[in-house]
C-alpha cells in the first residue's frame, strides 16, 4: 500500500474536481459540437466557413497553448472591462478550454455521425411534413449516437486527461494536488503514481459504461 | 372502429368536379440540364395515375418534385382547389409541409426508422404533425396494420422484417397521415421477385378503395391492371398519355412502342 503521508485528502480534492471539470466540458462541449456539425451542413456559406475556421484552428493547436491563450486573453478582457487586473477564475477558465477542444473534434464525429444516418429515413421524415426540429429530433438525434458514441468515447478519455494541462493555469486538480504533494514530501514517485491510477480507474470505468451505452444504442439493428 | 371510418373512404363521386390533383408545367433543371421540362398533369379524385418511362426520363423526379424532396424550378400545383407556386422561396416551409402532410410518399426503399418499432414507425407523423394523442395514433395504426396484413408485428423492428414486409408498413405509415394523394416511388424494384405480390396486393386494394394515386413503376402488367390512365416521359416531357387500353394496345409514339417492346417480359407477368 502507498504512504499519502497525509495527502490522500489532497487527492481525493483534486481528483473530484478533475472529474467536475471534465463533466462540465463534456456537457458543455457536446452542445457545441453539435452546434457545429449543424452549421457544418448549414445552407449558408457563411455559417458552414465559421464552423470550418473554427475546427481547423482548434484541431491544428496544441491544447496547451489554446488553455494558455483563452486564459491571458480572457484575464486581458476582464481586466479592460473593469479597468483593474483581475484573474479569470481557473476553474471557469479550464472548463472554457476544454469545452472549445472537445467542441471542435466533437463537431467532426457528429458531422461523421449524421451523414451515417440513412438519407432515405431523412427524407421519408420530410415527406411526411415533420419540421426540421421534430427530424432532428425523432430521426437524425437518437440514430446518429450510435455512430458517434466510439468516437465520444475516445474524446471523452482525451477530455479526462487533457484537464491535468489546466493545472498550468492554477486549476486544483488531481494533476496539481499530486505535483504539489510531489514537492513538499519529495516523493514524486509516490504521487504521480497515485495520481495516474485515479486517472486509470476514471477512464476504465468509463470504457465500461461506453461498451454499456454502444450496447444499447444498437437496440433494433440486427448484428451479424 | 372499423378500417373504413378510422382511414376515410375516396370513392369518385359524380359531383366532384374540382380534380384532387392539378400539375401545370412543373419544371425541373440541375444545372444546365433540364430534367423535367414542363410535366402537366389532371387526377380526378379515386384517379389511378402510372407513370412510366426508361431511367432518366423524369418520372421518379416528377414525383420528388410534387413534394420538394427536389427543389423545383417551377411549375403550379392545386391539391383539392389550394394552390402552391411550386418555387422555392415562394412557397414557404409552412407551406411546403402542408403540402406534403397531404401528398403520401411510399419509397422505393421503404426508409423506415430503424429505430424505431413497427408502431412507432407508423404514430409518430400523426402525433408530430397532425397533433393527434399518442392513443389515437395507435387507434389509427393498428387499424393500418390488420390493412397490410402485419398486426401481429406492431413491435417488431424494420431490420426484423423482410423487404415486401417493410414496404407493407411503409404505407400504412404513409396512409397513417390520411393523405388525400399517394405517390408510390418504383414501390416494388427493390423487393426480391418473390416478394412482389404482396406489395402489390396492397396497392391494389388501396386502388380499388378508390383513392388518387400516381404510380411510377416498372410492372407493366400491373399498371395495365390497375390504372385508369398511363403516362409515358421521355426526356422529362409527356410523351403519350391515354387509357391502359390504347397505351399498350396501340401507342403512337414510337419510342413508346420501343419502350414497350423492351418491357415485353415485364407485361406478360
Amino acid at each position: 500500500m502507498m504512504n499519502m503521508q497525509g495527502f490522500a485528502d489532497q487527492i481525493a480534492i483534486g481528483a473530484v474536481t478533475t472529474l467536475q471539470t471534465a463533466a462540465a466540458s463534456l456537457v458543455l462541449g457536446i452542445g457545441l459540437g453539435l452546434c457545429g456539425a449543424a452549421a457544418k451542413r448549414a445552407s449558408s456559406r457563411a455559417t458552414r466557413s465559421v464552423a470550418g475556421a473554427y475546427t481547423t484552428i482548434v484541431r491544428g493547436v496544441p491544447e496547451l497553448l489554446i488553455i494558455l491563450i483563452l486564459y491571458f486573453a480572457g484575464t486581458a478582457a476582464l481586466s479592460a472591462l473593469f479597468g483593474r487586473y483581475l484573474e479569470v477564475d481557473a476553474f471557469a477558465a479550464g472548463v472554457f478550454a476544454l469545452t472549445i477542444v472537445f467542441g471542435a473534434y466533437a463537431t467532426e464525429v457528429f458531422r461523421a455521425a449524421i451523414q451515417a444516418v440513412p438519407a432515405g429515413q431523412i427524407e421519408a421524415a420530410r415527406a411526411l411534413g415533420l419540421s426540421r426540429i421534430s427530424i432532428w429530433r425523432l430521426v437524425i438525434l437518437p440514430q446518429m449516437w450510435r455512430y458517434a458514441l466510439p468516437g465520444l468515447g475516445n474524446l471523452w478519455l482525451t477530455l479526462l486527461k487533457d484537464t491535468a494541462l489546466i493545472s498550468v493555469v492554477g486549476l486544483d486538480d488531481l494533476m496539481r494536488k499530486a505535483s504539489v504533494a510531489a514537492g513538499v514530501t519529495h516523493d514524486p514517485l509516490t504521487f504521480y503514481s497515485a495520481a495516474a491510477l485515479v486517472y486509470l480507474l476514471f477512464t476504465s470505468i468509463s470504457l465500461v459504461a461506453l461498451a454499456a451505452l454502444e450496447r444499447r444504442s444498437y437496440r433494433g439493428i440486427r448484428t451479424a | 372502429m372499423t378500417i373504413q371510418q378510422s382511414v376515410g373512404v375516396f370513392r369518385a363521386t359524380a359531383d366532384d368536379v374540382q380534380p384532387a390533383l392539378r400539375v401545370i408545367e412543373l419544371k425541373k433543371q440541375f444545372g444546365p440540364v433540364e430534367v423535367l421540362r414542363g410535366v402537366s398533369l389532371t387526377a380526378r379524385r379515386g384517379d389511378v395515375i402510372s407513370i412510366l418511362g426508361s431511367s432518366g426520363s423524369g418520372k421518379s423526379t416528377f414525383l420528388r418534385c410534387l413534394n420538394f424532396l427536389e427543389a423545383p424550378t417551377d411549375g403550379e400545383v392545386w391539391v383539392s382547389g389550394r394552390h402552391v407556386r411550386m418555387r422555392e422561396g415562394v412557397a414557404g416551409q409552412r407551406e411546403i409541409n402542408a403540402l406534403r402532410a397531404r401528398l403520401g410518399m411510399v419509397f422505393q426503399t421503404f426508409n423506415l426508422w430503424s429505430h424505431k418499432t413497427v408502431l412507432d414507425n407508423i404514430i409518430e407523423a400523426p402525433v408530430h404533425v397532425l397533433g393527434l394523442s399518442r392513443g389515437e395514433a395507435i387507434e389509427r395504426a393498428e387499424a393500418l396494420l390488420v390493412k397490410v396484413g402485419l398486426a401481429d408485428r406492431r413491435n417488431a423492428y424494420p431490420s426484423h422484417l423482410s423487404g415486401g414486409q417493410q414496404q407493407r408498413i411503409a404505407i400504412a405509415r404513409t396512409l397513417a397521415m390520411e393523405p388525400e394523394i399517394l405517390l408510390f416511388d418504383e414501390p416494388t424494384s427493390a423487393l426480391d421477385p418473390e416478394l412482389v405480390g404482396e406489395v402489390l396486393k396492397v396497392i391494389r386494394a388501396l386502388a380499388e378503395e378508390g383513392r388518387t394515386m400516381l404510380v411510377v413503376t416498372h410492372e407493366l402488367g400491373f399498371a395495365r391492371q390497375v390504372s385508369d390512365r398511363i403516362m409515358f416521359l421521355h426526356q422529362g416531357q409527356v410523351e403519350e398519355e391515354g387509357s391502359p387500353d390504347t397505351v399498350f394496345e396501340d401507342p403512337s409514339s414510337p419510342r413508346l412502342r420501343q419502350f414497350l417492346a423492351s418491357h415485353v417480359g415485364a407485361l406478360r407477368s
